[in-house]
Order: structure tokens, then sequence, then C-alpha cells
């Protein structure tokens, strides 16, 4: 970026509610999969006749952003006509906010940059517009246009920043960050590919180190978060040249063109609506008492940048995974669930175990829930208290990797108890050697070239080597001490190839156990031999 | 809309007591239906005076509820913060019958009030002994023609020959309240009309062109000119470095005119004045100028700037043609004022009177 000029940047963000009913009538908000023109009604068509009614959810929707965005309630608040003609606005005007914003004043801390207090210039409420579907004229004919008015009526939360906002690092961060919120209050789904979270920017630059305000830019059609990057980039960049080759900056709207990569100018000043804004008069203004606020607030969550440094804290979980596990309320709400179903631990033994709790739901739960498109883990089959059991097995090594995910996947599907699967599918691992060797000697006797390989200097054939034990135990980790002993069996190395497997397994078995004595105690139980053991005799197997 | 129901869409109505003259308006059809028997009752809209102004013309009782008495669900919006629906019919006591049916609360209009509805017929005691009625000096100004200032004065002295203590009062904002209202009716207006665009039901003026082209032939030919006069009117007061002077304004002064009958009904309990400065004019007399049309209802607009209830009662006779007594009363005060007029029915005969039609 230019160190000349300095970017000033500003976003006014539409949240769409998730409520059950639309912003002024009846009909049903969930719009999104029903057949066209189906949650519609005299009211929201604009029918001859209709008056709106305020939808009470959506205000308390309101105020929670507010609250969630630390910005002041208004005590008394109104709705004014927005009056501009197009067909997908079906009264010709639309009912929003003007002057008196329901929520103002607030502030949005961008995280992992603490001194980056990004103003909330007002929280307001509105309706949304009808959809338009633009269909093609084939063979040279006109196209046409299809109109759904489903959406019309659809309660939408306004979000405008104050211009604080300086790169489009900082953008990217209060994006997410505000997604995450809507998300957490459970008022929005906040997805911009659905449509259900829309983004459009006001951009000017000026002079480094100056206070005044450069004329701006208001760019639209911004689709995903990196389409509003690169708009950003290639705006503030026309701009800088613009200014560098001695013109003005031409304050209008522009629209970004995602597939040239570039913005194109829409509305001059001189063609700039005049929304001739005056108060709603179908709607009486809206009292908000103190209490109703205050309750709200006693219900809000816990907001993800405080949750996170909590959990850093008490659960000495690292940053990257505490950001992950709060970004979703869901996802933490059952992490904390996992942790607090065990006993009492020991405070290292709790850190250990919340950082497995969170590498699982991290991993193979996001990789499960994002193949089958579950969004909420309570909606997954695994109960926390369950997810803690397998935590439990697979951090006190009763599992293998494998055979932990295996596990995992088959409650994923099932439902079933850790303990009944492990059971079940014969995941028990073996931790001690007594089963592994019998089973360890048959590999190497059914495998004489690989083993060849080992001794020859190929270190990787003890991999497939112990593979092929794991697999004829089906004990899926029982790695590091299998490995041990493979290893220990042949590096003593040069020199002892040729001796008898018993020699060299008592060799192993010394080095394991540190000395000679317990080396052949050891071997003896381990081998169910019933007499004594004498280290140069043959072996048989009993 | 307007003040003579010459702006039909269809056809000037008449006023059957002389067919070469207006009914007035914008409810002139309801109150010449009634006036001429042709039904005995009807529904009229009153946003600045019209239920009472052409009741008042035919020679019908008509009464506008308090804002808020009557649910506005259903009504096509004109002024969304002055229409009322209300009733046009032979008597105050058939007036009674039909609010009682109409009044209410409606949830599906947040503007509808939740008081509940008293039992107006069981109001008509035809007693109204030592009611306080107060007379506007504002509205007895000079202008006026004489045979309206005669009936309603005579009116007045009825009413007090029926027991009524009568006192001049005074309500300065008067003379504020046409252009008050001709800027926010409009206003309102020029929102409420604009989903008359062809695009979604309705008349659609089909032709050449692209969508815009369309729209605009569609209100060119479907609008009237007094609608797309105020139409015009309310989108220049809404406008951009006009809204402060005039729209904002405008609003300021209707609290004053509030503020003005509040005061008053401190010290009296109704208020007795005329319905119109003149009696039914001839069928296309002031078309030609919409002011002098505007000025018809000079008395009726105030009551739709304050939300007030008032009636108009049929009092006598100017040149033959009928005059209306204007009653206004304090918010929801319908039951008094029907109770008023009934009694003033009980005592004359105006209202029996028919046209020779």
């Amino acid at each position: 970026m230019d160190t000349q000029y300095e970017t000033v940047i500003g976003l006014e963000v539409h949240v769409q509610l998730r409520t059950h009913s639309k912003m002024f009538c009846s009909c049903g908000a969930d719009y999104q999969l029903m057949p066209p023109n189906t949650r519609v009604c005299p009211v929201c068509l604009a029918l001859p006749g209709t008056l709106p009614v305020v939808n009470s959810r959506a205000v308390e929707d309101a105020i929670k952003i507010g609250l969630a965005l630390n910005c002041k309630v208004a005590e008394t608040t109104k709705f004014d006509r927005k009056n501009y003609a197009y067909p997908d606005l079906m009264k010709g005007y639309q009912i929003s906010q003007y002057d008196v914003p329901i929520c103002y004043d607030g502030y949005m801390d961008l995280p992992g940059d603490p001194s980056s207090r990004i103003g909330i210039e007002r929280v307001h409420m509105e309706e949304d517009v009808a959809r338009l579907i633009h269909i093609p004229g084939q063979d040279g004919e006109a196209g046409h246009t299809l109109m759904d008015v489903n959406r019309a009526g659809v309660p939408l939360m306004e979000v405008v920043s104050r211009p604080d906002l300086r790169t489009t690092d900082q953008v990217e961060a209060y994006i997410s960050n505000l997604q995450m919120i809507i998300r957490y209050i459970d008022v929005g789904t906040a997805n911009m590919e659905e449509g259900s979270f829309r983004c459009d920017a006001n951009v000017s630059i000026r002079p480094a180190g100056s206070t005044k305000l450069g004329a701006k830019v208001e760019i639209k059609n911004m689709n995903r978060i990196r389409a509003v990057t690169r708009a950003l980039e290639y705006e503030i960049a026309r701009q800088t040249e613009d200014v560098k080759a001695g013109n003005r900056v031409v304050q209008e709207t522009r629209g970004w063109d995602d597939e040239v990569g570039v913005t194109v100018s829409q509305r001059s000043k001189e063609d700039a609506h005049d929304y001739r804004y005056f108060p709603e008069p179908d709607l009486p203004p809206l009292r908000i008492g103190a209490s109703l606020v205050d309750h709200i607030r006693s219900e809000l969550p816990e907001l993800p940048a405080l949750r996170k440094d909590r959990f850093q804290q008490s659960w000495g979980l690292p940053e990257y995974d505490a950001a992950l596990l709060t970004s979703s309320r869901t996802t933490a709400d059952y992490f904390e669930q996992v942790v607090r179903s065990v006993g009492a631990m020991a405070k290292g033994e709790m850190s250990a175990f919340a950082k497995e709790t969170a590498n699982w739901l991290n991993g193979e739960m996001a990789r499960h829930m994002n193949n089958d498109g579950t969004t909420n883990v309570f909606d997954t089959r695994i109960r926390p208290e369950n997810l803690a059991v397998l935590v439990g097995r697979f951090g006190r090594r009763e599992l293998n990797n494998a055979g932990a995910k295996q596990v995992f996947g088959e409650m994923y599907r099932s439902g079933a108890d850790a303990d009944d699967v492990i059971e079940q599918q014969g995941l028990q691992q073996v931790s001690d050697t007594s089963e592994l060797d019998p089973v360890a000697d048959e590999v190497i006797q059914a495998n004489p070239s690989a083993v060849r390989d080992y001794l020859g200097g190929k270190k990787t054939a003890v991999r497939f080597l112990v593979g092929q034990v794991m697999k004829a135990t089906r004990a899926l980790e029982a790695e590091p001490l299998m490995k041990e002993l493979f290893e220990y069996r042949f590096t003593e190395g040069n020199g002892l190839a040729g001796h008898s497997f018993g020699n060299l397994f008592i060799a192993a078995m010394s080095g394991v156990t540190g000395n000679f004595e317990q080396a052949v105690s050891e071997s003896s139980r381990v081998l169910k031999v019933t007499g004594r053991i004498v280290p140069s005799t043959l072996w048989t197997f009993g | 809309m307007g003040s003579s129901t010459e702006n039909s869409a269809f056809f000037p109505t008449r006023n059957p007591w002389d067919t070469g003259r207006v009914p007035g308006g914008s409810s002139g059809g309801s109150a010449a239906a009634v006036s001429a028997g042709a039904a005995p009752f009807a529904l009229g809209t009153d946003t600045g005076g019209s239920i009472r102004q052409p009741a008042s013309f035919c020679g019908v009782t008509g009464l506008k509820p308090t804002y808020g008495r009557v649910s506005r669900y259903g009504l096509v919006a004109y002024a969304s913060s002055l229409d009322q629906v209300g009733p046009i019919a032979r008597d105050a006591a058939d007036c009674a019958l039909i609010l009682q049916s109409i009044a209410g609360h409606d949830s599906r209009d947040a503007t509808s009030l939740p008081d509940a509805v008293p039992d107006y017929s069981a109001a008509l005691t035809g007693d109204i002994s030592g009611l306080r009625l107060g007379v506007p000096s504002e509205y007895f100004a000079e202008g006026m023609d004489a045979g309206v200032r005669a009936a309603v004065t005579a009116a007045i002295d009825q009413l007090a020959a029926l027991g009524a203590e009568i006192r001049e009062v005074s309500l300065p904002t008067t003379q504020y309240a046409l252009a008050c209202y001709y800027i926010i009716a409009p206003s309102e207006c020029s929102a409420n009309l604009a989903r008359y665009d062809g695009v979604k039901y309705g008349y659609s003026h089909q032709g050449d062109g692209d969508m815009w082209e369309a729209m605009e032939r569609t209100r060119q030919h479907g609008f009237g000119p007094e609608v797309k006069r105020r139409i015009m009117l309310g989108a220049f007061a809404l406008s951009s470095g006009y809204y402060d002077a005039y729209y904002h304004k405008a609003q300021q002064v209707r609290t004053l005119i509030r503020q003005d009958f509040a005061h008053v009904f401190e010290e009296v309990d109704a208020l007795a004045a005329p319905v119109s400065p003149v009696v039914a004019f001839p069928i296309g007399e002031r078309t030609d100028d919409p002011v002098r049309m505007y000025l018809v209802d000079v008395y009726t607009l105030p009551v739709n700037m304050a939300g007030l209830p008032a009636m108009s009662v049929p009092c006598g006779f100017s040149n033959g043609l009928p005059v209306g007594l204007q009653l206004i009363g304090p918010h929801l005060s319908e039951d008094r004022l029907l109770n008023i007029a009934h009694t003033y029915q009980q005592a004359t005969e105006w209202h029996r009177e028919r046209p020779g039609i």
C-alpha cells in the first residue's frame, strides 16, 4: 500500500434475521428454499388497503445485535419511509429507519488487534425487497425478468461502521467477526453466499496524517469476503492513481465486477436518489423500556472474544485452538460440556484432556459435520459425555490414532457408546507385549524379504512389518511400542544377524527393559514358557 | 379525491337536491346515494372533510370517528395519518348503529386504538342539558354564505333551547389548517400511491418502450388530474432541501392545532360550527381553480389535523340547498356527539327532508 496516502473505509452490512415471521406481516421468513411466491400475503405484496405491523421479535433481535456491538439502545425509536421506484420494492417505498435508529454509538474491537476499535455508527431495522431473476433472451429475443416476492419483507438489520477501518486485513477481520457475533447470538446465519449477510463499502483516501475525509466512493455488489478485499484493493489503487494524476476522486456509487476485476461507475451525485424520507405514519413510535433491554442483555451469551480468552486461561488451550473452538457458539458450548463431564483431574492432566478434546472437535468432528452438512454439533449423534470417554481412552493410549478415528466414525454414525464400539470392533489397543510377540514372530516368519531389507539397511522396511503386525492383531495403535520392539531387534545390528530369534529377542528385550536379568524374566512371562530359559538354546513356542 | 366528486374515475356525481350541482366530496357518491334514497346508509372516508362536507351538501347525517377508532385495514390509503372511515345515514341513530359495527381495535392496523367501544345507541338519551357547547369565532369568518350563517346560527340557538350552555371560544390556529393539510396529505399520498405502477396489479398501460416508460404511461393514464396534482405537491414537499421548510414545519403546526383544540376542550364539551362556508356549488364552477376548491374545506380540515371526531347534521337550507351543522368533540367522544345530534333531530325536521328526485 502506498504510504503517501491513507485509506479510510467504512462498511455497511445488511444482516438478514432468522425470525419466524417477516418484519411487517406474519408470513414465514424462511424464504430460502420455498417455491416462488408462496411466502406472500396481501401485506408484503403491497395490495391496496394493506398496513404493516411490527414484528416484536425482530425488534428484540435488533437490540441484541446492538448490545453485542456495545451500542446504546434508543428509548424511543421510529420507522421512516424511504421512497424510490423499482419493481422489487413492492410498496414503492421501503420501511426503514432514518434519523432515530434503534441502536447507535457502539464499537467492535478487532480480534487479535486490541488497539483497533472500530466504531459502530448505528444498527437499524428495515425490510428486504423481492428477488428479481433475469432471464436473458435467446436468439436475439429480448430477455425478461421474473419476480419472487418471498423475500420481500424479511427483516434486515443494517449495521453501519464509522470510517475507522484502514486496511483490507482489518476489513476482513471486521466482517468475519461480525458474522461470528451474529451467529453467536443466534439472530441469523450471516452467510454471504446465501445472501443473509451483505456488504457495501465506502472508501476514500487522503494524504497520510490528514484528518479530513476525502471524497468517498460507495462500492456495491461484493458477494464474498474475497470479493470485498479484491474490490477494495482495486478501488484504493484506482483512487490513488487518480489523485496522483492530479484529478479529484468523484463521489459516486460503483459496482464491483467480479469477473473482470474492476469497479464500474453506477450513479453520479446528480443521479443520486432523493429518498424523501418521512416518518412512517402507519407505525406509531416504539418505546423501548429499560427492563426489556436489561432482560435481553442478561440473556446474551458470552461473546466470542471473551470466551476465547477464557478458554485459553481456564483450560490452558493454545490461542489457535481456542479461537477455532469459540468461532462457533454451539461447538464451544459442547466443548465445555465434554470437559466438565469428566471428574476432577490434576491441572496438567486437565489441560491435556482439554487440548485433546479440542483436537477432536476441531478435527474429526468438524470433518464429519462438514461432510454431511451438519452445522450444530449438538445435532450430531455423539453426546458430550460419550466423546469424553473416547478422548479419555485415546489420551491414555488405549487406542491408537487410526483406531480412535474408526471408533469416532462409528459413534458419529450410530450414536453408540465409545466403550461399546471399542469392544465390538476389538479395537482395544494391546499395550503389553505378551499378546504382540507371537504375532510379531509370525509376521517376521511370513515376510522374509522385508526382514532382509531391514537388515540390509532399509530402515523403512520396519514400517511395513509393523503394519503387518498391526493388521494381524487388529490392534490399531501400539505403534510406538511395536516399532520400538522391532527396531530393537534388528538395530543391535550388524553382528546380530544370523543370531537366533530368541537371542535377538532377548537382546532387544534387554534394551527395552534396561537389564539382562529382567529381560529374561520378562521374556518368560511374555512368551508363556514354563521352564527355565537358557539363552543359548533354541526356542520353541509353547 | 377532492371536494366535489368531479374527479371520479367514472363520471361526476350529481347532487339529488339539484342535479346541476356537486354533491360535495370526496365521498359524494355515498352522500348522494343516501340522500336520494338509493341506499339506507353508506360508508365514506374522511381525510379532510370528505364525509362531513358531502353530508352537508346533500342534507344527510355523517360522522367522522376519532382517528384510530375504525380500522384502516382494507381502506385504500390516501393520507395515512388522517384517513378515517365513517357512516353516512339519514340520522344520528342510524349512524350510531353503523359505527357500533365498524368501530374497534384491529390487530392488522397498528394505528388502531385499543380502547373499548361503548354502546353508542344506549348513549342516545335525548338529553343535553348542561352541555357546554363552544362556538369558535374563527369558524364564522367573513365570506361565509349568508344562508349558511343563518342556518347554523339558528341550529346553535336550538341547541341552547334544548339545554346546552353556549360559550364563545377561539381557535387561533384555524387559519393554518388548510396549508398544513395541503402539505401533509399530499406528502403521505405521494408515497401511498407509489405502488400503483401497473407491475403487480391493477391498471397497466401496455405499449412500446421499456419498463420505466410503461410505468410512466400507466400512471399518466391511470391517475386523474387532481390526484396527480397532489402526488406532485407531496413529492415536492418531501424533497431534499424542502422537507424542513414544508413537511416538517407542517407537522409542527399540526401539533399546535391539536393543542389548540385540547385547550378549548378543557372549557367546553363540544363545538358547534358550520361544515362549509358554502352550499353545493354548480358542477364545473371550481374545477379550474384548485385553491378555490380547497377553500370549501377550511372548517373541516382542522378536525382531521387533530384526529378528533366530528359530525355533519342537516340544519336548514340556503337557497334551497342543504346546510350542515358541524359538531366537534374531544378524542373518543362519538357517543356524546351522536347524542347531541340525536337530541337536535328529535326537536327538528331538517334531517327528514327529501329531495324531489
